[in-house]
């Protein structure tokens, strides 16, 4: 096992990983936007370090239903990569996805339409994420079928956080902003494997041992 | 006055009196170990989040861990006045929130929070006498002291108490 840590993540790591959200969290951006013919008037993501102990609620409240999607990533980088969203705002994208016809309105769950519309937002988002990334590094990141999940956000959150939870106690978080008359939260989770974050570091000519 | 005390996660803690009510807000693939003494009616819960401290270097904070956290736990209960001989266990969580492929290590995590709970108890001969884990909800967990009934919530599903 490597000494990686979150822990011990000196300001340099956090201002690559930081970098590595934004570049990453624009592009995804950019992509629903115009997928969505919606006007880009975005935000400057947010990076944060938080403890475990304070993930259940860094999005809304413990209990509240938010929207979950998960890809597995494979390639020179491996792990996976979570994007999620408030109900409000999964629901907004949505109905702008199907042109108005979504149908079943604002309720904590999602119809097979509904559901399948969502996981193709998931794919946008993610792989057009996972394109800064690759670029940004010069790695090849393959992505999987998107997975989703609609349920209580600490719950949702419990899954990044036992993956963090493995190096350390704290977790990294991005958040980003868009829209148009309606802005939309989304935040972004990466979840590379222990060994990745080396292939991450070192592509990006930063060396581990400092 | 009854009180209700929030576990958070990779948190611990033991009730101060008869009535109260430990919750700790939607384990996911966590596991929520609640001990309790008939008795005294005193009762304990722990929020997991990993099988086992000794495969993980970063291991300081023993609540995070089934193996160390249920054992914490034990030490609290006893220290409290509980007895070994009437302490008995539940377990609620370990869902797999996503559907992903079988090999995923990740995929597996509750299942193996799950595994790994129920052996610490075993090894420290608590009886295990309800559980709810598995399947690909989440939990919110209330342990009531006063009864020393475990409530379950989920979304879209009736409460449900063992």
């Amino acid at each position: 096992m490597s000494e990686f840590s979150f822990d011990s993540l000196n300001a340099m790591y956090m201002d690559v990983f930081r970098e590595i959200g934004n570049v990453g969290a624009g592009n995804a951006t950019t992509a629903v936007a115009t997928m969505l013919n919606l006007k880009v008037d975005m935000h400057v993501p947010r990076v944060e370090l938080l403890n475990i102990a304070d993930f259940g609620n860094a999005i809304c409240p413990e209990e509240e239903v938010i929207v979950g999607i998960l890809l597995e990533l494979e390639g020179d980088v491996t792990g996976s990569m979570m994007f999620l969203m408030k109900l409000d705002s999964a629901h907004y994208l949505v109905n702008a996805l199907m042109g108005g016809y979504g149908g079943s309105g604002d309720g904590e769950s999602f119809n097979e339409m509904e559901t399948s519309a969502l996981k193709e937002i998931g794919n946008i988002i993610a792989g057009s994420y996972l394109s800064a990334i690759a670029q940004m590094t010069n790695l090849k990141i393959v992505a999987s079928v998107p997975f989703l999940c609609v349920d209580m956000a600490a719950s949702i959150l419990s899954v990044p956080a036992i993956q963090f939870g493995q190096f350390g106690d704290n977790a990294l978080l991005i958040q980003t902003e868009f829209g148009d008359d309606q802005m939309i939260d989304g935040y972004f989770i990466l979840l590379p494997e222990e060994d990745s974050y080396e292939v991450i570091l070192k592509s990006l000519g930063i060396p581990l041992d400092m | 006055m009854a009180e209700s005390i929030k576990v958070g996660m990779a948190d611990l803690k033991v009730a101060t009196k008869p009535d109260d009510v430990l919750i700790t807000l939607g384990l996911g693939s966590c596991i929520g170990i609640a001990l309790y003494d008939p008795t005294i009616k005193l009762g304990g819960l722990a929020h997991i989040m990993l099988p086992d401290s000794t495969r993980i270097k970063n291991n300081s904070n023993i609540a995070k861990f089934a193996d160390t956290g249920i054992a914490e736990l034990y030490r609290l209960m006893i220290k409290g006045g509980a007895s070994k001989m009437r302490m008995i266990a539940k377990i609620a969580g370990g869902a797999r929130m996503f559907e992903m492929s079988g090999n995923n290590a990740m995929g597996a995590v509750g299942d193996n929070n799950a595994a790994a709970s129920k052996e610490a108890l075993k090894k420290l001969g608590i009886r295990l006498v309800a559980e709810d884990t598995g399947l690909n909800y989440g939990r919110t967990v209330e342990l009531h002291c006063d009864t020393g009934e475990y409530w379950i919530r989920s979304v879209g599903k009736p409460l449900k108490k063992i």
